[in-house]
């Protein structure tokens, strides 16, 4: 389907011979976000490469044990940086999208698939 | 209509952080999810690419874990008699353990009863013992129409169940997952574990296949 992305180029990837490993399906979603994105041309892997491995090093800063557990959770930061820094979105959309995810979520029954419904703003 | 639905209160699933319990998605989920539905709206990316990403990768957790257990239970009696009975501690034996304390159930299937999997709420999964969900798992159809109509679903994955079997739908939660034991196939006498592993499909461990007798390849269905 597409071009392998360059996992050799990322700092100490969780992975496999096949490729990348998670830990949860959220990973894989935020791992994808990122090659999807590349590919569309938002950035370039160096720049991607580049701005986890900064992130990974605060992290490392902050005291953080670095095991490979926090690895997506300092991707998916890294991602939501370079997204705004990119300017393809702001911070406060994200911080309000987020919010509305939880309220459908909340108000979502037991047994219902958790969708966002189209909110008038 | 023999069908049942098992019920669950379900609480959220994440793997590193206590919640509130009635909150049904993670800190980090709901990051992802608004990343990723603003990106889409955006049209910075295509949902489908993202889609076909993930489905390259769903099977690199844990990744053949769940066979080996099936494999094992069918040779095994007192294993399989052990898993059948407290199916968190004989998956421990063999060293798999749920990073998430959650407490597995394996739901045998026979000629008389057929399980199937389904999470309503937010697709749980015991990923340990099966690896990623594949996509369709976590899509609203599958999710809704498993309880609705089980056995249309089935026949939709190429399962014809019969009218005289008890169609089980068990629906997972954070605590509890489950993991589906499917019924041995006839012509696998005198394989060992390991073959025997290789045959077992993650769908079979969702219930949404059997396994297949081992047969020349060009006579296996497709996988979907």
């Amino acid at each position: 389907m597409t071009a392998r992305p360059d996992l050799d180029a990322l700092p100490a990837i969780p992975r496999d011979d096949e490729g990348p490993v998670f830990r949860a399906p959220w990973q894989a979603q935020a791992f994808a976000m990122a090659v999807s994105l590349h590919e569309r041309g938002a950035f370039t892997w160096k720049e991607w490469a580049k701005r986890l491995a900064d992130e990974i090093a605060t992290a490392r800063e902050r005291g953080e044990v670095d095991d490979g557990r926090r690895y997506y959770h300092d991707w998916l930061a890294a991602l939501e940086k370079l997204v705004a820094e990119k300017q393809l979105l702001r911070a406060d959309e994200l911080t309000r999208r987020k919010d509305e995810w939880e309220r459908a979520a909340r108000e979502t029954p037991h047994g219902k698939p958790i969708e966002l419904r189209p909110t008038a703003s | 209509m023999s069908d049942r639905h098992h019920h669950h209160q379900h609480h959220d699933h994440d793997d590193d952080r206590p919640r509130a319990h009635d909150a049904p998605l993670s800190d980090v989920e709901l990051r992802v999810r608004a990343l990723e539905s603003l990106l889409v709206d955006k049209g910075l990316v295509d949902r489908a690419a993202l889609d076909a990403l993930v489905d390259t990768y769903e099977t690199k957790v844990g990744p053949r874990n769940g066979a080996r257990i099936v494999a094992r239970a069918w040779i095994d009696p007192e294993f399989r008699r052990r898993l059948l009975e407290n199916a968190t501690e004989a998956i421990a034996e063999l060293g798999y353990i749920g990073r998430q304390g959650e407490d597995m159930v394996a739901l045998e299937n026979t000629r008389d009863v057929h399980n199937m999997v389904v999470c309503t709420l937010c697709s749980c999964y015991p990923w340990p013992v099966l690896g990623l969900p594949p996509v369709w798992y976590k899509s609203a159809p599958y999710r809704s129409r498993a309880v609705i109509d089980p056995r249309g679903v089935l026949r939709e994955f190429g399962v014809d169940v019969g009218a005289d079997v008890e169609v089980r739908i068990w629906d997972s939660t954070a605590e509890l997952r489950y993991l589906v034991l499917p019924e041995r196939p006839p012509g696998t006498e005198g394989m060992s574990e390991e073959e025997l592993a290789a045959l077992v499909t993650r769908d079979a461990m969702i219930g949404v296949a059997k396994v297949p007798s081992p047969a020349p390849p060009s006579a296996r269905g497709a996988k979907r």
